[in-house]
């Protein structure tokens, strides 16, 4: 079979199903008595090897079958959760992903896995050796029993009765498929389909669903309703090829009676099991656990049903189509203010509306939670604080949150620096938290919410925070302060010194969080993304990462200036204010020109010297300067432009791969008159 | 027109560049033309003219005059921009006119004769000689070049 097409579906959920084992595994570490959070993980674990296996991924289909095997053991009770049994498990869920990602990236995801498979048999023959392996065995063939007789809910057993009532045959049917069998879903439908002539199917085990995903081993087993005798039955399925054996057994009303009864008592205990399973939550954990779990599940089982999964790329069309769009829109908007004709003045507004919803929807689809991005953090922490011996309980905060697409691609590494850097050099050890007077346990909160057009996240540690001192002698020693000056800089100026590059204080490097070239690789990729980083921080208390990103990357809002009738864009987000300034108050400061800002003294560029327009050297006979404040992280800078055109929602285009990188242009983008627009790049202009 | 064109016969596209004719492979133009406003593009060489609006795509213009260091010449008329699609970028050239399209057998592309006073060799392919005239083949991917950082002063 070729299993191509299916790759990138597999290696979708495969990423899916592992993070909810991860996910629920860390929710097992908190409550190991809750034995539904073992059948998630079960669940996903078989989900897991269903899929590898039709792909031909035997490693993991191996791997997974004995993961399996453990949780089967704990969800039958008769392993009791262990750290060190979560630790095996959890490097089995990570080998897991390894070879899914080397699936990914065109391997054929094979691995070593034997030392890891004998951890688990261990574990899973651990504790009662000789007991665990008879009732595994005992539960095996339990099982079979089980799917031999099939349960009717009500509305099948009332089926069943009325079509006896009047005549009809009822069979249970079990079909055996030769195991060499390789279209089993065609077989079953040619099985289906002969069935279906002849009568009614009212039930099948596995479902019909899971039956034309070949979601099952060898045999199935359907429910008919027909007027046709047991023998003619048989034998017609019996024609279908690849079929090994057909079993044809009549249900009668005695039958139906005695699932009624059975099933009245399994209720009746299930009930008990779920009273005392209730008791024993709220014991274990605070009632609410149990209210979300329940809660949670039913929610996602529907959202589940109701998304359909859409390639990216599909959505970077419709996104560029759209762009096309809105460039027109501008140009009917400019066109129309020209003709001032009423029914087209007022058709364009309405376009507009329409086409701003649809601009919302369309960026709404881009949008993913920071949850993708989050939820590898628990397990990584849970890793590093066993590393570092350290006690960190890391809470998070707003994982709904959405963000483009784009962004949460690119957000994820920084993260996993700052958050390296926030348990390695941020919490202290243990004792000296206990010394310090404060608990031992450290906290690391990682949070995700909205503003305005930005998504803020922040992190933050009640660690040792910034150690002024050490800091300054380093940013003193780097040559970034001087003596004299670092005197008067506030707490937060020090801090952000250790997002400079090449800036580690940490006595000892360690592999952890690396060689302080990673709070300054954090801070440029965040302002590659058009974001911001600032840190807060309090010496002995802890410190506050904020990292603010702009919601989307492929439409901002800008000023439009005027450079010797030229048309720039200065984008919104590094625009403090704009100014009108007389000439007699700026200053020169050595060979810079500086204007009096709010009591800061702030640098003046004039952009058309700096983009070397022409007329550059031509003497303003204006007594008045347009000066557009921007601003990089705490720095300010005026920018002289000639003239304020206004605001304005563009769309970022590329100057494309000839025209690499070009010195204070962060891209261009095209106005309603179908000129272009080059977009001012801020950052590069201050240093 | 069929599109039999054999192994050993090049399509060109011809323009001119002060009374001269240069040729370039049908292949990599993907449409010629008229020369539309031009946003200049601060801090580049002389020969970058800017980029326009190219239907929605922002694409770089260049000179070829500049680039091939002729003397200047005011946009007219017959001013036209060839686009050409290099492997991983669009670019317009600028060309004095731009009008015909001609078979070149391979056979007849020589490489260069040494000629004083033409455009720098490393540009050129080869010279093709068709009915009398004198095709000079240009090689793309040295002409376009990216332009890479232009560092502040």
């Amino acid at each position: 079979m070729d299993t191509n097409q299916y790759l990138e579906m597999f290696l979708d959920e495969s990423r899916e199903h592992l993070q909810a084992c991860n996910k629920y595994l860390l929710e097992l570490e908190n409550s190991p008595e809750d034995l539904t959070i073992v059948n998630e993980i079960f669940r996903a674990a078989h989900t897991l090897k269903g899929m590898s296996a039709t792909m031909g991924y035997e490693d993991i289909a191996d791997l997974t079958h004995i993961m399996e095997n453990v949780l089967d053991a704990i969800r039958h009770e008769k392993l009791k959760v262990t750290a060190e049994m979560l630790d095996v498990v959890f490097e089995a869920v990570s080998y897991l992903d390894e070879m899914v990602e080397d699936i990914e990236s065109g391997g054929d995801g094979k691995k070593d896995v034997t030392a890891i498979v004998a951890q688990l048999n261990r574990i899973e023959a651990g504790e009662p050796i000789d007991a665990s392996n008879d009732e595994v065995a005992a539960t095996i063939t339990e099982d079979a029993v089980v799917t031999n007789g099939l349960h009717y809910d009500d509305f099948e057993m009332t089926v069943i009765s009325q079509s006896l009532a009047q005549n009809f045959n009822a069979f249970e049917i079990k079909v055996t498929l030769r195991e060499d069998c390789v279209l089993k879903a065609a077989r079953v439908f040619m099985v289906f389909e002969i069935l279906e002539n002849a009568g009614d199917v009212i039930k099948s085990v596995p479902t019909v669903e899971k039956l034309e995903e070949e979601a099952f081993e060898q045999e199935f087993t359907v429910v008919l309703i027909t007027e046709e005798e047991e023998d003619v039955i048989k034998t017609k399925v019996s024609k279908v090829s690849e079929v090994e054996s057909v079993e044809v057994t009549a249900i009668s009303e005695e039958t139906l009676k005695e699932e009624k009864r059975s099933q009245e008592e399994q209720i009746v205990q299930e009930a008990k099991e779920a009273q005392q399973a209730q008791q024993v939550q709220k014991k274990e954990t605070p009632e609410k656990n149990a209210k979300e779990a329940k809660r949670s599940r039913p929610a996602q089982a529907q959202t589940a049903n109701r998304t359909i999964r859409v390639n990216i790329e599909r959505l970077d069309i419709l996104m560029n189509l759209f762009e096309e769009l809105m460039i027109d829109r501008g140009r009917l908007q400019s066109i129309s203010t020209e003709m001032h004709h009423p029914e087209l003045t007022e058709t364009v507004e309405r376009i507009t509306r329409v086409s701003g919803d649809l601009q919302s929807i369309i960026l709404n689809m881009r949008m993913i939670p920071v949850e993708t991005v989050f939820n590898r953090f628990p397990t990584m922490v849970r890793q590093l604080v066993r590393e570092l011996n350290k006690k960190v309980d890391l809470q998070i905060i707003g994982a709904e949150t959405e963000l483009d697409r784009t962004v949460i691609d690119e957000i994820g590494d920084p993260l996993v620096h700052l958050i390296r850097n926030a348990l390695d050099h941020g919490i202290e050890m243990p004792e000296e938290r206990l010394a310090k007077g404060k608990p031992e346990v450290g906290t690391v909160k990682l949070s995700a919410y909205h503003s305005g057009n930005h998504v803020f996240i922040e992190l933050e540690d009640d660690g040792a925070g910034v150690n002024r001192e050490r800091v300054l002698k380093k940013a003193i020693a780097n040559g970034l302060v001087t003596e004299e000056d670092s005197e008067s800089l506030t707490d937060k100026q020090v801090a952000e010194f250790i997002l400079a590059s090449g800036f580690s204080t940490a006595e000892t490097i360690s592999d952890v969080s690396g060689r302080g070239v990673g709070l300054d690789v954090v801070r440029t990729t965040i302002e590659s993304l058009g974001g911001h980083i600032s840190i807060e921080s309090k010496e002995g208390e802890g410190s506050l990462f904020q990292v603010q990103l702009p919601l989307t990357l492929s439409i901002i809002s800008v000023m439009l200036v005027e450079l010797e009738k030229e048309v720039y864009a200065v984008p919104l987000s590094s625009i403090i204010e704009t100014a009108i300034v007389h000439t007699s108050e700026i200053m020169n400061a050595h060979s810079q020109r500086v204007i009096d800002f709010r009591g800061n003294i702030i640098p003046l560029l004039d952009l058309k010297e700096i983009f070397e327009l022409q007329e550059a050297q031509t003497e303003q006979n204006d007594e008045y300067q347009s000066v557009v404040i921007v601003r990089k992280g705490d720095k300010l800078a005026g920018l002289i432009v000639d003239s304020f055109i206004g605001q304005q929602e563009i769309v970022l285009k590329g100057l494309g791969n000839y025209l690499t990188s070009v010195f204070a242009i962060s891209g261009a983008t095209i106005l309603g008159d179908g000129q272009v627009a080059l977009i001012v790049d801020c950052n590069a202009l201050i240093k | 027109m069929t599109e039999t064109v054999q192994q050993d016969i090049k399509k060109v596209i011809v323009f001119e560049l002060s009374n001269k004719e240069y040729a370039i492979e049908i292949d990599v133009v993907q449409g010629i033309e008229r020369v539309m406003a031009i946003t200049r593009v601060p801090r580049t060489p002389s020969y970058v003219k800017g980029v326009i609006n190219l239907r929605g795509v922002v694409t770089p213009v260049i000179d070829l005059r500049e680039r091939f260091e002729l003397e200047k010449k005011e946009l007219d008329d017959n001013t036209r921009v060839i686009i050409v699609s290099l492997e991983s970028y669009d670019v317009g050239l600028i060309v004095d006119t731009a009008n015909d399209i001609v078979d070149v057998p391979t056979r007849s592309i020589e490489s260069q004769p040494e000629v004083v006073g033409s455009v720098a060799s490393d540009f050129i392919a080869g010279i093709a000689k068709v009915d009398q005239r004198l095709l000079v083949m240009l090689e793309l991917a040295r002409v376009l070049e990216p332009i890479g950082r232009v560092e502040a002063p």
